[in-house]
């Protein structure tokens, strides 16, 4: 015998179950969309290894050269290369911008190799000039449908960050080992622009 | 039943922050969770603090009123195109962000027309389009309140700091958000205006 009610509840167990699979757009969550923003301009600076190296070696030369570059150059390569990435919005052509990116592996990787120490204006035009060429790559391949301020938010903290390893690895730059370590690892790096400066001269 | 009160849903235009806690926690909350509007106020704390006590105080006070106005204004159908909005919000995260990784002094005037036109331009985007009613008015003075909060408390953090790395670390967050504002100046030039 059946419990009375069971077949009204089946009955609305039904119409609920036909109602999802009905199901209309919904338009009132606004926030739809900004976290995928923000992960994928983290993303952005860290998608291509030639970004990657260029930007420890910003940090890893900073702390290399010590007060204030330590800390003026991951400054002034997230604000050139937010200029990039303006040029690169506006549409302003730059040509020869990979050709840039793999030479500022090449370049970075051989000051920090040897250690080089130019004026503080030297080493911030070579270091801004690089961010623009980085900032207008990204900022030409950016497509619409991301939240623009999460975006941006993103990848601005991931090119800080990248700079950020860079100093904290560059801070055993005190010791004898810990210097030559550095210089090994700029090697490392100069060999990695040369490698894409061959990808790109093929 | 259920199934055809589904079938013809009406349009949703739900707020985006809606706490359950009434308006004044509502209005609280947007800010809280609008990047949009606490870098600026952040940042705009911190340089305040650089400068000493006096712009502190000032721009505490400053920042949030402006922004109170800014949306009376709007909710009275006076405000500018989402263009100028958006705009204005990417050339204030370039501002106030460069004048916080510069950390230059700067005379309290041309600090508080910053935050003046800050509170005008942020209070305009929040609350466009939103009619006057005592709710929203009660909102935008939780966002007012959080703001002097806010703006009060990030003064209070760097008005005292000495060492050194500690106004490193807060100068390179100003030049995060200045490249936070170049980038959105492109990406407006670009798309159009970004949502608010």
């Amino acid at each position: 015998m059946r419990k009375p009610g069971t077949a009204r509840s089946t009955e609305i167990a039904f119409a609920m179950l036909l109602a999802c699979g009905l199901p209309l757009q919904a338009s009132a969550h606004l926030v739809t969309g900004e976290g995928g923003g923000f992960v994928s301009g983290l993303q952005h600076p860290v998608s291509g290894l030639d970004h990657i190296i260029a930007m420890v070696a910003v940090g890893l030369w900073g702390a290399q050269l010590g007060q204030p570059a330590i800390w003026l150059l991951p400054v002034t390569f997230p604000l050139v290369m937010a200029f990039g990435g303006f040029l690169g919005l506006i549409g302003v052509p730059l040509p020869g911008s990979e050709l840039a990116i793999a030479l500022s592996g090449v370049c970075l990787g051989a000051a920090v190799l040897t250690e080089f120490r130019p004026n503080l204006w030297v080493a911030g035009v070579l270091v801004g000039t690089f961010g623009l060429f980085h900032g207008y790559s990204h900022g030409a391949e950016l497509t619409p449908g991301q939240n623009p301020l999460f975006y941006s938010l993103g990848f601005v903290l991931a090119t800080g960050i990248l700079h950020a390893a860079g100093v904290t690895i560059g801070t055993i730059h005190r010791w004898h080992w810990g210097r030559l370590t550095l210089r090994g690892t700029g090697a490392v790096i100069l060999c990695g622009g040369l490698f894409f400066l061959w990808g790109d001269l093929r | 039943m259920p199934a055809l009160a589904v079938l013809a849903p009406p349009a949703a235009h739900a707020h985006l922050v809606v706490t359950g806690m009434g308006p004044l926690y509502d209005g609280v909350s947007h800010f809280a969770l609008s990047p949009e509007d606490f870098l600026p106020v952040i940042a705009l704390g911190f340089s305040a603090g650089f400068r000493g006590p006096e712009q502190a105080r000032a721009l505490s006070c400053t920042a949030p009123l402006a922004w109170f106005a800014g949306g009376v204004l709007a909710m009275m159908n006076v405000a500018p195109g989402d263009i100028a909005l958006s705009l204005a919000t990417a050339v204030l995260f370039l501002v106030i962000g460069g004048s916080l990784a510069a950390n230059r002094s700067i005379p309290i005037v041309a600090s508080a027309v910053v935050a003046i036109f800050l509170g005008l331009s942020r209070g305009m985007a929040d609350f466009a389009e939103q009619a006057p009613s005592g709710a929203n008015f009660t909102m935008l003075f939780g966002t007012s309140a959080a703001i002097f909060v806010v703006c009060a408390l990030a003064a209070s953090v760097t008005l005292p700091l000495t060492r050194h790395w500690m106004i490193v670390t807060a100068r390179v967050c100003g030049s995060w958000i200045a490249a936070l504002g170049l980038l959105l100046v492109g990406w407006i030039f670009r798309y159009g205006p970004i949502a608010h």
